[in-house]
């Protein structure tokens, strides 16, 4: 359903369960819930589905998923991405799911960072650690200069143009962008790293060397950026060299690039009961303390949980069926196997 | 079951004194964690997140770091020469006396 507003155009995504998280246990969820006739809505706040198994260990093999004795984890995104393609299920990517509520009806709506809006009865939150946030350098004075020369992620590479930039880290993001920025974009791009030594590819981190050795880029190895002046905005920042003490280099940007780091983040204030950063649950369905939102997943802790995708799994198989008993209250709900009925996904 | 002894400073300066089993196929993550000490260990031991970068005090001979450890440590705040990652260091007779003391948390 869409409507204007005066000035802006507003979408309301409606689903039956909204699952924030599209981790493996929310991309199986669908699965189940499919077999059930519920649709499914994720929202995720990578621009990939998959969760951790996409971003932090897309190569590393998991040994513990029934029936594969090995699968490499980005492998099992991509088979559960195909099981639940006959549930055509829908994706809001790259947006964190920040705020919910309730409309008249007792829906819930769950709005995002972007502002995207959703609407359903049913909330599974299969969050796993949380959002994934940049790391950001200890520097007491740095929240005064955030979107004020500081960056840590760079959306518009026009923002740069005809600047001067500091760029820090050492892994693909850093490199990437020193050689592009360095590419006609910025004034001036200099790199600090504090090895000599790349965790980024081995023929960017070439390219990066050969931009510094032809003076194309300034490269400070050995180094770490420990102090930002300015007066409000970046001017000035406050680097410490390993052998050769502090040296201070005037900027007008400055993107620390340090990876990603999981962050519960504003589900945190939604109301929910939370023991040591995780959703305390009713085993019985994964129910949380509020009625209609339930937590599945490495987000949820229990007596005796154990994190691992196996158990996300199950929780979201039982989950779904509370879910349905909670949407159709008049409806008995009968086992079906798969063996014996196949899977008939949804026509659109 | 055969155990060291390792003592584990955490970030208020507080010792604890912890006995860790080395037929068990255990790391310094884990042992920190089974004891209740605030390691989150966020990605499982793969050596990909820093929550359990501790700096190494005694003077035990430990294994060379891996690439991945390095890596890891190259985007972790707060790296110092004795910098390691508790979860790459597996609990063996070697680390008898061991003294880590965990890093500051990173925002």
């Amino acid at each position: 359903m869409a409507y204007f507003c005066p000035h802006i155009f507003i979408v309301m995504i409606e689903t039956d369960i909204i699952i924030v998280g599209a981790g493996p246990c929310g991309l199986f969820t669908v699965f189940e819930a499919g077999l059930l006739k519920l649709r499914c809505h994720l929202i995720d706040s990578l621009p990939e589905p998959g969760g951790q198994c996409a971003e932090i260990y897309p190569k590393k093999p998991i040994f513990d998923i029934p029936a594969f004795p090995e699968v490499l984890a980005g492998d099992l995104v991509n088979h559960l991405m195909k099981q639940i393609e006959p549930f055509k299920p829908g994706f809001t990517l790259g947006e964190s799911a920040v705020s919910i509520d309730k409309d008249e009806d007792d829906n819930f709506i769950v709005t995002t960072d972007r502002g995207t809006k959703h609407k359903a009865p049913i909330v599974a939150i299969a969050g796993g650690l949380g959002v994934f946030t940049p790391r950001k350098p200890p520097i007491a004075e740095l929240p005064n200069f955030e979107d004020k020369g500081v960056e840590y992620i760079i959306k518009d590479p026009e923002v740069y143009r005809d600047k001067d930039v500091v760029i820090s880290g050492g892994g693909d993001s850093a490199l990437d962008w020193t050689i592009f920025l360095a590419d006609g974009v910025a004034k001036s791009v200099t790199l600090v790293h504090r090895r000599q030594g790349f965790k980024g590819h081995p023929d960017s981190a070439q390219k990066v060397l050969d931009l510094a050795e032809s003076g194309k880029i300034r490269f400070i190895s050995d180094a770490d950026v420990i102090g930002v002046e300015g007066n409000g905005k970046v001017e000035t920042l406050v680097i410490k060299h390993k052998t050769e003490g502090e040296l201070r280099v005037n900027t007008d940007h400055w993107v620390p690039l340090f990876g990603l780091t999981p962050k519960l983040g504003p589900i945190a204030d939604w109301g929910l009961d939370i023991e040591k950063n995780a959703i305390k649950v009713d085993t019985f369905d994964y129910s949380t303390n509020i009625p209609g939102i339930y937590a599945i997943g490495d987000v949820n802790t229990y007596p005796g949980k154990l994190k691992l995708i196996l158990c996300g799994f199950h929780e979201g198989t039982l989950m779904v069926q509370s879910a349905f008993k909670r949407i159709f209250p008049d409806k008995n709900l009968v086992l079906k196997y798969t063996t014996v009925n196949g899977v008939t996904g949804f026509e659109e | 079951m055969s155990f060291v002894n390792i003592t584990v400073i955490d970030r208020e300066g507080a010792e604890h004194k912890l006995e860790g089993p080395t037929d068990m196929n255990m790391n310094m993550m884990e042992l920190c964690k089974a004891a209740e000490l605030p390691v989150e260990g966020t990605c499982g031991g793969m050596a990909m997140c820093a929550s359990c970068h501790c700096y190494v005090e005694s003077e035990n001979s430990l294994p060379e770091m891996s690439g991945d450890e390095e890596d890891m440590l190259d985007e972790a705040f707060f790296v110092e020469d004795n910098s390691r990652l508790g979860c790459q260091l597996h609990l063996n007779d070697n680390l008898e006396g061991l003294v880590v003391r965990l890093a500051p948390e990173s925002a």
